[in-house]
């Protein structure tokens, strides 16, 4: 007879589906998920002992999940998918997370979602490309309904013609949400920033949603290393009342946000309830960032940019390749130092203030043809930085990015020859003559 | 029991507003009351925005007071007429996005579930008829064929009423409305089909001129849905402007609907029969004393 495969993951686990329970051993499936044991989110983030296993980002995000002690998690598989809210099930499978279904779609997705956080316990859902524009409607309230929850955003593209490979331009529409954007470079990334976001967004001042966004295939489907804790471990509960705004559970008096309809009045007060109600949004945003610092150890990264005349700075994969463009230029002589910025939202502006103070040039690559990082950077850094800024280069569409397009940018930057991958639209700041500034203030 | 938000912190009685202190001193929290008591207690809703003559209104507080727990009850709605009086009741109410109100109470339900177990936390939707059979539809139907235990109540006035009188899926064939200026084209919405199919443990419909039918099937869909399954209950709450109703007409218009479309239906499933029965001593559902042995033929 031969031998029939199963196909694992690092830890023994089946990849795609709950095991089928063997008829000799009737042990508790539970019995591991039972024994977990709640530590600090300080001892699990920064002391407890990790070991290093090669998994698939979709499976880091499984286990960071499993380490979170998620109460109620919605799937659904839109295409493009990453295999996570599948994982995800076969931890409700373990009793690792306590409710788990298949939505009808994104749609419902997001509205259970909301409805779940409200019910005061802790929520977790993943999506990607068309599923996060197709989800938009209801993730773009959360914030404004005050909800904590962890989406994973696995970006691919969203436009027409149809494809299903990795473009991150859904980041730029979920930028001003008003929720709390990471994005992951990696498989280790996943890990950490999903379980940081769920001690995030829990916080009071906080209380916001947070997406942990990474590139689609490249981190979902390829596997890293990934250091983990003991899978015996595990983040404390969603403490229910500890939100700015009360849950709806009837045993806290009703925030009643449509008490007196206020906001589809058409007088002052109306106006200015909302108008208030956005600016405390933004300004939970703003205190999020002591927490990232506390727990995710800084809204960015800099390798090598202290006596740097380059800076490349990029998010997500654009990051790993910028490492090795880096490498390449070292090789050639050239002082180039790295910038990766970890949180899209709150933006690290006042770190980039400094660290660009000096530099000369700053390069940003980008997987998607808008280049909402360039504009985040330029807005950012504008007045604080004599830097030419070239936005770019851009891959896009599941183009994959050879880090000798950055070498390129970097080398043209530098020597001040014309890009032959970056519009001159795209070019922006340092000794740029007044036709270019107006281009660059025009696509901000 | 959560009754503790709805009383006074020591020392602050004196201070509270009047409304505040007779919804704590009369209201219903805690205790049984009826529609047949109306005019006797504090009601959780009793102001509210809505036009003269609006029989929707009149609906939902009769729904509310037929809550069985109202101090643990959650409603939930969507865009449109009813979510302005409901937000003015002294219970929760989650006003989300378009349509999206079974999806938030899927989540919603199964989340107070895992919190309190046992505990009766019961979850009530009470959305428009565009809300429920047009843009909330997929969400409606899905949250029935997953067997969500709460309750869905469709307002139905026939039209969209808060936007100025547009069509609605539950439309009658041929009316004249905005967005249908030569007549609607197809038939009103079987939705109550619709609710058995996905597989629904209750479905009943009701006009609000029968108060105590509402309170009756208003209890019974709560409390089915705490165990059993979905429940569903359509109820005529006629729009009196968009259709051009006479205030003082309104509720004899509902007689005539109830007649002609409206009559009062009602649909148990075997096993939410049982449940009434056994957990709630409901008598409704015993079988019935078997008929005299008649002559049975070909017996001597």
């Amino acid at each position: 007879m031969s031998e029939t495969e199963v196909k694992t993951n690092p830890q023994g686990d089946p990849i795609t589906s709950v095991a089928a329970p063997s008829s000799a051993a009737k042990k508790d499936p539970h019995a591991e998920a039972k024994r977990q044991k709640v530590v600090t989110p300080e001892y699990l983030f920064h002391e407890a002992p990790r070991t290093k296993e090669f998994i698939t980002g979709s499976e880091a995000a499984k286990e960071a999940v499993r380490r979170s002690n998620v109460d109620l998690a919605i799937a659904y598989p839109i295409t493009p998918q990453s295999e996570t809210m599948q994982l995800v099930g076969v931890l409700y499978g373990e009793g690792y997370v306590k409710e788990y279904y298949r939505g009808e779609e994104e749609v419902g997705v997001m509205a259970a979602i909301a409805g779940g956080s409200r019910s005061g316990v802790r929520c977790y859902t993943a999506t990607a490309g068309p599923g996060t524009l197709r989800g938009l409607e209801g993730i773009a309230s959360w914030p404004g309904h005050r909800l904590p929850v962890v989406a994973m955003f696995t970006c691919r593209v969203v436009n027409a013609p149809l494809a299903i490979q990795p473009d991150n331009i859904e980041v730029s529409y979920l930028l001003n949400c008003g929720m709390i954007v990471f994005h992951a470079e990696n498989q280790q990334d996943m890990f950490d920033f999903t379980m940081a976001g769920f001690t995030i967004s829990e916080k009071n001042d906080v209380t916001l949603p947070v997406g942990v966004c990474c590139d689609g295939f490249f981190v979902t489907h390829a596997r890293g290393y990934v250091r983990m804790q003991d899978r015996g471990f595990k983040l404390p509960p969603r403490e229910a009342w500890r939100g700015a705004v009360p849950v709806l559970d009837a045993e806290n008096p009703p925030a009643r946000l449509s008490r007196d309809a206020p906001v589809q009045k058409s007088n002052f007060m109306a106006y200015n309830i909302h108008a208030v109600w956005q600016q405390e949004v933004w300004a939970a945003v703003e205190r999020s960032r002591k927490y990232i610092e506390r727990y995710m150890g800084g809204l960015l990264t800099a390798e090598n940019v202290d006596d740097a005349e380059v800076i490349i700075i990029a998010s997500g994969s654009a990051a790993a390749q910028s490492r090795e463009a880096v490498r390449l230029c070292k090789e050639k002589g050239m002082k180039v130092g790295l910038i990766k910025v970890r949180s899209l939202r709150p933006f690290p502006t006042k770190e980039l203030r400094e660290l660009c103070a000096k530099a000369k040039l700053i390069v940003v690559p980008e997987f998607n043809y808008v280049g909402w990082l360039a504009k985040e950077v330029a807005t950012a850094i504008y007045g604080f930085s004599k830097a030419k800024i070239i936005g770019g280069p851009r891959v896009y569409g599941g183009q994959s990015m050879p880090v000798e397009l950055i070498v390129d940018e970097v080398e043209s930057g530098v020597s001040g020859k014309k890009s032959t991958n970056v519009a001159m639209s795209q070019i922006m700041g340092g000794a740029v003559n007044p036709e270019e500034v107006e281009q660059f203030m025009r696509s901000i | 029991m959560s009754l503790d938000y709805v009383k006074f912190s020591n020392g602050f009685e004196k201070f509270m507003p009047k409304e505040y202190r007779d919804m704590v001193e009369h209201g219903p929290f805690g205790k049984k009351v009826s529609v047949s008591q109306m005019g006797s207690f504090k009601e959780v809703l009793e102001e509210h925005p809505m036009c003269a003559g609006c029989a929707m209104t009149l609906f939902i507080r009769l729904a509310i007071i037929a809550f069985p727990n109202p101090e643990d009850t959650i409603t939930v709605g969507t865009a449109g007429c009813g979510r302005l009086a409901i937000s003015q009741a002294a219970i929760p109410f989650v006003y989300g996005n378009y349509g999206d109100q079974n999806g938030v109470a899927s989540g919603l339900s199964r989340g107070l579930r895992l919190r309190f177990g046992d505990k009766p936390k019961d979850v009530v939707v009470m959305a428009g008829d565009g809300g429920t059979a047009d843009i909330g539809f997929q969400q409606v139907l899905h949250s029935w064929f997953r067997r969500e235990r709460f309750t869905t109540i469709m307002l139905d006035n026939e039209v969209y009423g808060n936007t100025g009188g547009q069509e609605s899926g539950m439309t009658n064939r041929g009316a004249v409305l905005k967005m249908a200026p030569l007549g609607k084209k197809f038939e009103k919405m079987d939705m109550l089909q619709m609710a058995k199919v996905a597989g629904c443990a209750y479905v009943a419909t009701v006009v609000p001129n029968n108060p105590r039918r509402v309170e009756s099937v208003i209890k019974k869909a709560v409390l089915i849905a705490r165990e059993v399954g979905s429940t569903y209950i359509q109820a005529y709450t006629s729009c009196n402007i968009e259709y051009a109703i006479p205030t003082d007409k309104v509720m004899e218009d509902a007689k005539t609907v109830e007649n002609d479309r409206y009559q009062f239906t009602e649909y148990v499933s075997e096993e939410a029969k049982q449940y009434l029965t056994e957990r709630y001593g409901y008598k409704e559902f015993l079988a019935k004393p078997a008929a005299p042995a008649a002559a049975i033929p070909g017996k001597a």
